[in-house]
């Protein structure tokens, strides 16, 4: 099964100028409700296996699931944010599967009556390109426990001697969203794979229904690929790759998928309809088993729970309390900040969006907004490999700093130095200032001292500037600034130079 | 007449992960029979007119308001189980899935 044979893959483009990708996702969503889907078991990652759990998560002979409220309301939200039908009557089936992972033998699911169908939603590319996703249907369902594979090596299945079972997962609430087929993106197909990912993950974290972090597990994508020959309208046997967790991987994974089968067809062979799992490692998928009679689930209606009626009421309150969608926030404040293309987009794939409206809305301009946030701040986020949001920066430190530098009280090399102390925990950038005497020297007896200092130690150059050359002055303004250390006004300094050598600027 | 044949009994055994000999395979298509025969007198009584129910109670939205209830230990939640390690539920390798 987990033969390391190298896959033959075609390049990229090769595969493209003869393929025509049909892409399919299914994103799972853990929501983020303070307990689970049927059950009053909380909901909360990282804390000691099997300790949130009641007979419902374990499956125990005579329990009674009952539907938490919240997981059906952020549902709705989620169908309402991407566009969809909320059915005005659904119900849950069960899936029938025997395998540890759930202790009932079945999942709780929706399958023939989903809460929410037929949406849209527009996913714009880096360049602006969009296109449009057509949603086929968002349901719930509650997640699997997890299982760790023990004896075999590094934790995966194969070789396993036995597996360990902790059940704090089983039954969180989820909705599974799922894509119609995405056709006519060519060779957009990998950038559009993480675009959408990525847009679906801000929708559910800008409507505060998922803590939406892929690292833990909480968005989940199943990429579906397929290939047909350009100018065939029939699709091709698509293969399923499965948690796929980074946004990253999802764009590798698509890509990956194409050339393997692009490969694969131009062989003259053909392409299994199977689920592959995707390692980051190698970049590659392997396959894991074929869709055959498995994937026999056997559906049925869940006895054990009444239909979820709704009604224009519940739906229209619902919908009265969703945010601003990400993309329609994002377009406003472009169009109220006046940046190019260019320095918007920085400022969204730096995750800055947030702080930056933040800091103008406290009473920063836009420019010095961006200055600050993606100059200083980023870079010294980069350098702490942290998130610049999780810099411990806020928007008050850098309207304080500005307004230190346009009062004159310290210039940019100073503030820099001041937002060292301020992230030392030294306090304000005022209070930095004073603690650590970085104010510039605008006292012009002292400046003038430097000055004479600065012309005395490069004669010539005094001479090129009284004789005309006036750009001649910056290495005379160079001087001073060192001899005081940085904490000159530079413009201030410029001017009492050429004062002093009787030169008009 | 048989409705269930004995494939259909080997593929839901295997489903299962339930090993079954051929005997208990032929006796078990043949008990299954009689059961799948008695369900089907209902379709004799609802007609093409009558749309199918899951519910027979006119109820709909029982739900449950978002509080954190009672949870068990982790040793009542181990106390069924036939084997456990680190806290966890043991079973064995399964390899058909990962």
């Amino acid at each position: 099964m987990t033969t390391t044979a190298t896959t033959e893959l075609m390049t990229f483009d090769d595969a493209i100028a003869k393929y025509d990708p049909v892409l399919g996702f299914e994103v799972h969503v853990e929501l983020n409700t303070k307990t689970k889907m049927f059950s009053a078991a909380p909901n909360a990652f990282g804390d000691d296996p099997n300790t949130n759990v009641t007979p419902v998560c374990l499956g125990l002979p005579g329990v009674l699931p009952v539907v938490n409220k919240h997981a059906v309301e952020y549902s709705i939200k989620i169908g309402l944010a991407l566009g969809c039908t909320i059915a005005e009557s659904c119900r849950f089936a069960r899936k029938n599967y025997f395998y540890p992972d759930t202790p009932k033998n079945f999942q709780t699911s929706q399958y023939d009556e989903p809460i929410a169908y037929d949406g849209a939603i527009d996913i714009e590319l880096d360049d602006g390109t969009v296109f449009t996703v057509e949603i086929e249907r968002a349901h719930m369902e509650e997640d699997a426990g997890k299982l760790t594979h023990m004896g075999g090596t590094t934790g995966r299945i194969q070789g396993a001697e036995y597996s360990l079972v902790d059940y704090n997962r089983s039954g969180v609430p989820l909705v599974e969203i799922v894509t119609k087929p995405v056709e006519g993106v060519g060779d957009r197909a990998p950038e559009l794979a993480k675009a959408y990912v990525t847009a679906i993950r801000e929708i559910v974290k800008n409507l505060d229904v998922s803590d939406a972090r892929m690292e833990r597990g909480n968005v989940r994508c199943d990429a579906n690929v397929s290939l047909r020959p350009v100018g065939q309208e029939k699709f091709g046997t698509r293969s399923e790759t499965k948690n796929v967790n980074s946004l990253r991987s999802v764009e590798h994974a698509v890509r990956f998928e194409i050339q393997r089968q692009a490969a694969l067809l131009d062989g003259g062979g053909e392409v299994v309809q199977e689920t592959r799992h995707w390692h980051e490692d190698t970049r590659s998928t392997t396959s894991g088993r074929p869709k055959s009679d498995a994937d026999d689930y056997r559906y049925f209606p869940e006895p054990d729970l009444v239909p979820v009626v709704t009604d224009k009421d519940w739906i229209e309150e619902l919908r009265s309390q969703l945010p601003e969608p990400p993309a329609i926030r994002r377009k406003r404040l472009k169009a109220d900040w006046g940046y190019s293309d260019e320095e918007f987009r920085d400022v969204v794939n730096a995750g800055l969006l947030d702080s930056v409206e933040e800091t103008i809305a406290a009473g920063a301009s836009p420019a010095v907004a961006r200055k600050w946030w993606m100059g200083e701040v980023s870079r010294r986020a980069k350098a702490d490999d942290v998130e610049p949001a999780a810099l411990g920066v806020t928007s008050a430190t850098i309207i304080e700093l500005n307004e230190l530098i346009e009062a004159g009280k310290i210039n940019d090399k100073l503030a820099r130095q001041t937002l060292d102390g301020v992230l030392a925990g030294e306090g304000s950038p005022s209070e930095v200032v004073e603690k650590r005497g970085l104010a510039v020297v605008s006292d012009d007896s002292a400046l003038l001292e430097a000055i004479d200092g600065a012309l005395a130690a490069q004669p010539d150059v005094a001479d090129k500037i009284r004789g005309g050359k006036v750009q001649a002055v910056g290495a005379i303004v160079g001087g001073v600034m060192k001899a005081t250390k940085g904490q000159a006004d530079a413009g201030r300094v410029r001017e009492l130079i050429l004062e002093r050598l009787d030169v008009q600027a | 007449m048989s409705t269930l044949r004995r494939g259909q009994v080997a593929h839901l055994a295997r489903l299962a992960h339930i090993d079954m000999s051929d005997e208990e395979l032929d006796r078990m298509s043949g008990e299954l029979d009689v059961i799948v025969d008695s369900i089907k007198s209902i379709s004799e009584a609802a007609g093409d007119d009558v749309p199918p129910t899951s519910h027979p109670l006119p109820l709909t939205n029982v739900f449950r308001e978002d509080v954190v209830g009672q949870t068990l230990s982790n040793e009542e939640a181990l106390s069924g189980a036939p084997d456990s390690a680190d806290g966890r539920f043991k079973v064995p390798a399964i390899l058909d899935e990962d």
